[in-house]
């Protein structure tokens, strides 16, 4: 395959020679004068390019589609492959009517400047094709990653909400079966690896670990990309020119959550979107973590892999990994090695990956009783913000003492990091709440961190030690938080 | 027949914006999304990476070499001024032999793909002598750099009023600066025309001063300089005097290639090269008397202007006229300082000043009410412009317009204020680590341009001879619905329904010499020119309508789409095709000028404003001991927006307006390096709030009884900027929460923004103060 296949205004394009470097915002703006998708920011980080794909799925037996918003400014062109593409031109009905979610928006006053309103718009669409009514929590976690300047969001939610008034059917849901088929019409099977020539550079999008792994080690070179929340960004704002591109994110068996030998896999194919229920199963803390990293349209394209592969020293997930004892499955070829999570950063964005290497998977030890977890984000914006600090916490408690301990914090050093004096003043000590300002003080001793724009040292100390009382709080029953008060069975009078 | 009905889409109405079915369906054309005219060319900026140097050289070579690129230009290029200075003459479009903030542009690359002019602009090669910088504005102070000279309003005697009162305290408040971010960054495309002429398309909110610096820069005279602009993706304040720069580069370029240019601008590149919000530090010392009214107070507003003078003039003078806010202030002194620093040069932003002086006075109101053990509220409540000989302003205009009182009296009712801090307090008593605070600020706001001679607008009005309205006016569209409450207006004026008139794009060639849409006073101006303009038009056709109906004019009855003169009925469409063809005028431009203002700026006293628009707030927010993280638990708003011309316009203005000031005093942080470099330029370092910081409980009402004492158009009042400012409450009542958690015994020194950082550090240092305090009363025991 040399082509770019996927389904767009009701047809197949397939796409020859195009850049790899090119995202899907230029493409529709320069190249298809789709001009209704708007750039604000092209960081992934206001929502104005937010477009929809359309992906084939099994529900109950039936082929689906499933709908999900991304996204376009930091997506790859390339990464359109084997999907549908529904960008804000699209939801007019065919008799030219309003599509629900654009009709609400109307009535209810959604729209001032309009230049947020295409990218909501879509989020709300992409909500409104696969869920039901939400209500004023949910919508605001959809519309996370779309930014107004202009409105106070209110009516936006407003109309998110209204939208359902009408029910759930549109064009896209009457014409379902038509575009299942299209689909499947550009499915590639397990043998048909992507390669893309374009503008001088290569793409590689293989269907199986097996072609990945021996794609890897042939162009140790390369630039791998699994949702390419990270890599994009290089594209558009540091201007790297990629040259050799390996998609993994299109790789069927690395995209799983599984249990194998008392621990959770999670595929490092696998989306924040699609892990995140197992995990918060497993650790409702850490599901909640994931609630705040980034935005809907992050989390659809973004995976765990990527995060701990990419190793930022304020990476949200990899406090909790490390705090739980994760491990990751690392290959190279054929042979594949298991390294503890807390070993793979030898320094400041630096991982022991070897040339040819890739992270395969990573496995998360199961919950267990008397064992207790919890991760604490600390951002100047609730949501969509990326940490000042990270705290994590597994502590195994019995018969009133602390027998094991692991803390990790991000955002405190140039590396997610444990923190071993506190670890070892929390071992053995009585859990009461007197141990707390013990672990407080231990934990001065472990880092020394930065000034920077997100926060000053000596908050990022102060925090990261008042994160131990809070942990000591929901241990003994619930922390209360400002997005919970309750939680100390404290009821506002409000 | 439609003869019996009466207008449903004039104002009053709440009509949905004129461009809602194009936002949400992405037709609406914004000017990135204009089709290109053939061989258009993309620009791309070379800007300085050193706050203050020399300029030793700059080597071009390398990037007219690139793939792609058809031209450079820096400052030899420019054949006319090199300036977009708004007043004063101090923005180099290329910075020539110094450079003076992080970002200013030194030369602009064309080329043939956006991509390959900004890769190419990184070639540009510039060295520089370095200076040593001057960043903060106690930097400023100390080094007295100043951009300009410091101003002082007086009224009565703060020093000796100062000396005599019972209680006296000073305090000072950092108020941190603030981006616009609008969704659309800075974007100008300059089409050459014939005889050397240009024809511009600007993401601007004053077209008119993009057409005359445009034309300086190429040399030529304002008439071969049109400027035209549909809409913006926002705007804030941050289009009414930084498009310039973008607009003369693309026009230096397309004047030099003779081929279109577009210069768009990457949002990091905005936000670093694009002035924002003041930065101000404001000190006070203040006496008053038991019950907490003020007898003398000195403010002393230091301002980082930035590296030219911009706006800053009028902004720092707004902050000043903004220093009372609400309340009587008989002894006073306000002292500004304008400070010069190596950072971007700060611009307008809603509010334009006002924002900043009202912060300092509220806090005053909140440290008097812990000082003495009161309610804030009560202490507001004591010093409100009102009573005998209390309502005269610092600079000497008369209050005649207050409803405050009468506001406040309902918002304390409607949000059961007392109620709530009763409850506050025994809730606190039991919370160790949640703390909550409330706090009920008001908002009193001057409405004009404080440079009078801005207060003017023009319109223009045709009818066609099918009876439909083509409209045009100086105003600019931003997103507030301005469009379609001047076409409400004409369609009033007319009775005919709104869908029948055209709205047209701002655009110099229709309408000159226009003001900035900007100080709130986009409908009021604009309004009374499109009024003006279409009642002309009405009056000829009346007087035509009279002649054939063999009555007088007076008597000629005009209803919605029906107009009768004696014994004739004519519709709208009917009338005109009738009055065309017997001759008639059918076209007219209107203009108005704000009557009463005035000010004597050597003096310092006048009329700066026509009238004063007025609001209130009530927020409560729970803030975090442990972390410094907060929530808006509930914010209940009572506006007066005179008589609305569309209320849910209005209510998007005063909603829109709260969330943003929110943004400004809570989490939005320019964060500077010690060399000047701006590190939070982008939206993943720089915070605007999302929708879950939306309050969760949320009240908004329009003053019912809003009435605007002048004659503006049907009796509305200007709603731009104001409710900004009602988010002052949530800033007091973080305030008040941090006071909560300390028992009430000492004032909180929070600045803003309000982070959770600043949240959490304050109450450290509080607590610190606390134990020092008691550990010296023990020490005295
Ligand atoms: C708007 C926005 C908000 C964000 N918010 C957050 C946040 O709140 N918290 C947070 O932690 N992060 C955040 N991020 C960063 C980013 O989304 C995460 O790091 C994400 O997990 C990256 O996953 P990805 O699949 O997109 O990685 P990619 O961008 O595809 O890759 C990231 C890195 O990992 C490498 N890589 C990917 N897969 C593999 C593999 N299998 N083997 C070896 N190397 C691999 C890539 O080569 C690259 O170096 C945000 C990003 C954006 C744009
Ligand atoms: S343009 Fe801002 S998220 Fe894509
Ligand atoms: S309507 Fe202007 S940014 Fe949302």
């Amino acid at each position: 395959m040399t082509s770019v296949r996927f389904v767009f205004g009701g047809k197949v394009v397939a796409l020859d020679g195009i850049d790899p470097n090119m995202t899907v915002l230029s493409w529709l703006r320069t190249k298809v004068n789709k001009i209704g998708t708007k750039e604000g920011c092209a960081e992934g980080d206001c929502g104005a390019c937010t477009v929809v794909l359309g992906e084939l799925t099994q529900e109950s037996g039936r082929e689906r589609i499933r709908y999900r918003a991304v996204n376009a400014c930091i997506l790859f062109v390339a990464a359109l492959d084997g999907k549908q593409l529904i960008v804000v031109e699209d939801l007019r009905q065919a008799d030219g009517a309003l599509h629900p979610v654009q009709q609400a928006m109307v009535d209810l006053h959604g729209s001032q400047c309009g230049f947020c309103t295409p990218g909501f718009v879509m989020s709300l669409f992409a909500m409104y094709r696969s869920e039901g009514q939400p209500d004023r929590a949910r919508v605001n976690d959809v519309i996370a990653g779309n930014l107004c300047r202009c409105t106070g969001y209110r009516p936006i939610v407003d109309a998110a909400m209204a939208a359902y008034d009408g029910g759930r059917a549109d064009q896209f849901s009457r014409r379902e079966r038509q575009t299942v088929e299209l689909l499947k019409s550009i499915a590639r099977t397990e043998t048909e690896t992507l390669a893309l020539e374009g503008a001088g550079r290569r793409y590689f999008a293989p269907v199986t670990e097996d072609a990945l792994a021996d794609l890897v080690k042939a162009h140790p070179e390369a630039t791998l990309v699994a949702g390419g929340t990270d890599v994009g960004i290089w594209v558009t704002k540091h201007h790297q020119d990629l040259e050799t591109v390996i998609h993994v994110g299109g790789v069927r068996d690395m995209d799983f959550v599984r249990e194998v030998d008392g621990s959770m896999e999670i595929g490092a194919a696998t989306t924040y979107t699609d892990a995140v229920h197992a995990i918060a199963g497993q650790y409702p803390d850490f599901g909640e973590l994931i609630r705040r990293i980034g935005s809907v349209q992050i989390r659809n394209a973004g995976t765990i892999g990527g995060n701990v592969a990419n190793g930022s020293p304020i990476g949200d997930s990899m406090p909790g990994l490390i705090a739980l004892g994760a491990t990751l499955v690392l290959r190279l070829g054929k042979q594949k090695r298991v390294l503890p999570l807390d070993q793979f950063y030898p320094g400041y964005r630096q991982t022991a990956l070897k040339p040819g290497e890739y992270l395969s998977a990573i496995r998360v030890p199961l919950s267990q009783p008397g064992r207790h977890f919890h991760t604490y984000k600390i951002s100047k914006r609730f949501d969509q913000d990326i940490s000042a600090v990270c705290g994590a916490y597994c502590l195994d408690i019995a018969g009133g003492q602390v027998t094991r301990a692991r803390v990790a914090y991000g955002g405190m050093a140039a590396t997610p990091a444990r923190a071993p004096q506190c670890e070892g003043a929390l071992t053995g000590l009585a859990w009461t709440e007197d141990a707390v300002p013990v672990a407080m003080r231990a934990l001065a001793q472990d880092f020394a961190p930065m000034d920077d724009m997100r926060a000053t040292a000596r908050y990022r100390l102060a925090v990261a030690q008042n994160l131990l009382q809070r942990l000591y709080l929901d241990i003994e029953g619930g922390a209360p938080t400002v997005l919970a008060p309750e939680a100390s069975g404290q009821g506002m009078g409000a | 027949m439609s003869r019996s009905r009466k207008l449903t889409s004039g104002v009053k109405q709440s009509l949905p914006h004129d461009s809602a079915h194009k936002h949400v369906s992405g037709e609406a054309l914004y000017i990135d999304d204009i089709p290109e005219p053939p061989g258009t060319l993309f620009a791309a900026f070379g800007m300085s990476e050193k706050a203050h140097a020399e300029i030793t050289g700059i080597n071009l070579s390398k990037a007219k070499a690139a793939p792609g690129v058809v031209a450079v230009a820096a400052a030899e290029d420019i054949p006319g001024d090199n300036n977009c200075a708004p007043v004063f003459g101090d923005d180099p479009i290329f910075a020539e032999a110094l450079v003076e903030y992080v970002g200013q542009s030194i030369f602009a690359v064309a080329a043939e793909t956006v991509e390959q002019a900004r890769r190419a602009a990184r070639l540009g090669r510039v060295t520089f002598k370095e200076r040593k910088p001057v960043v903060t504005i106690d930097e400023a102070m100390a080094a007295k750099s100043f951009i300009l000279p410091p101003y002082t309003m007086q009224r009565g005697q703060s020093s000796r009023a100062l000396s005599r009162a019972k209680h006296r305290i000073q305090g000072r408040v950092e108020i941190g600066g603030q981006d616009q971010f609008y969704l659309e960054g800075h974007i100008a495309l300059a089409v050459p025309q014939e005889d050397g002429d240009m024809v511009i398309y600007s993401s601007s909110q004053n077209p008119s001063e993009v057409q005359h610096l445009v034309a300086h820069a190429l040399g030529l005279s304002s008439n071969a300089v049109t400027v035209e602009v549909r809409r913006m993706g926002g705007g804030f304040g941050g289009k009414e005097t930084q498009p310039a720069l973008y607009a003369c580069i693309a026009a230096v370029l397309a004047r030099k290639t003779g081929r279109p240019v577009k210069a768009r601008v990457d949002r990091d590149d905005d936000m670093i090269m694009t002035g924002k919000r003041h930065e101000f530090v404001t000190t006070w010392d203040v006496g008053f008397d038991d019950r907490g009214r003020i007898e003398g107070i000195e403010f002393d507003l230091a301002a980082r202007c930035g590296m030219s003078a911009d706006l800053s003039l009028a902004i720092c003078d707004r902050a000043m006229f903004h220093s009372d806010n609400a309340y009587y202030l008989s002894n006073v002194t306000i002292v500004s300082h304008r400070c010069k620093t190596n950072t971007v040069s700060n611009t307008a932003f809603r509010g334009f000043g006002g924002p900043q002086g009202m912060v300092g006075i509220e806090r005053v109101m909140d440290e008097i009410a812990f000082t003495l053990g009161l309610d804030p509220l009560d202490v507001r409540r004591a010093n409100l412009y009102g009573g005998k000989g209390r309502n005269i302003t610092p600079y000497h205009m008369t209050v005649e317009d207050n409803v405050l009182p009468e506001l406040f009296d309902e918002l304390e009712k409607t949000s059961r204020y007392r109620k709530r801090r009763r409850e506050i307090e025994s809730w606190n008593r039991t919370s160790p680590v949640l703390k909550r605070g409330i706090s009920l600020t008001p908002v009193k706001f001057g409405i004009s341009f404080t440079t009078t001679f801005l207060n003017q607008a023009g319109a223009l009005v045709h009818v066609y001879n099918d009876g439909s309205v083509h409209l045009n006016h100086g105003g600019t569209e931003m997103g507030p619905g301005l469009f379609v409450k001047v076409a409400q207006i004409v369609a009033e004026e007319f009775q005919i329904d709104v869908d029948r008139v055209k709205i047209t794009a701002t655009n110099t060639g229709k309408v000159p010499n226009t003001s900035a849409t900007a100080a709130s006073s986009g409908t009021d101006m604009n309004g009374m020119a499109a009024k003006n303009g279409a009642r002309t038009i009405r009056d000829r056709m009346a007087a035509f309508a009279a002649d054939m109906g063999g009555c007088r004019k007076a008597e000629v009855v005009w209803g919605y789409d029906a107009i009768r003169a004696g014994k004739k009925r004519f519709t709208f469409a009917e009338l005109t095709k009738a009055a065309y063809l017997g001759r008639v005028q059918l076209s007219a431009a209107g203009f108005y000028a704000t009557p009463k203002i005035h000010y004597d700026r050597d003096k310092a006293t006048g009329r700066p404003f026509y009238y004063f628009a007025y609001g209130a707030s009530v927020s409560e927010v729970m803030i975090d001991t442990l972390t410094g993280e907060y929530k808006v638990l509930r914010t209940d708003i009572l506006h007066d927006v005179g008589e609305s011309i569309n209320p849910a316009m209005d209510i998007g203005q005063i909603e829109g307006g709260f969330l943003q000031g929110m943004g400004w005093l809570t989490m939005e942080e320019l964060w500077w390096d010690k060399a000047g470099n701006l590190k939070t330029h982008a939206p993943s370092t720089y915070k605007i709030p999302a929708a879950s910081d939306w309050p969760e409980k949320f009240d908004v009402r329009i003053f019912e009884r809003g009435r605007n004492k002048e004659a503006t158009i049907h009796r509305s009042k200007a709603v731009g900027e104001p409710p900004l400012m009602l988010a002052i409450s949530v800033f007091s009542a973080i305030g008040d929460a941090l006071a909560g958690a300390c028992g009430h015994q000492i004032s909180p020194d929070l600045n803003a923004p309000a982070t959770p950082e600043e949240v959490l550090l304050t109450l450290e240092d509080m607590r610190a103060r606390l134990s020092a305090g008691a550990g010296l009363a023990e020490a005295a025991e």
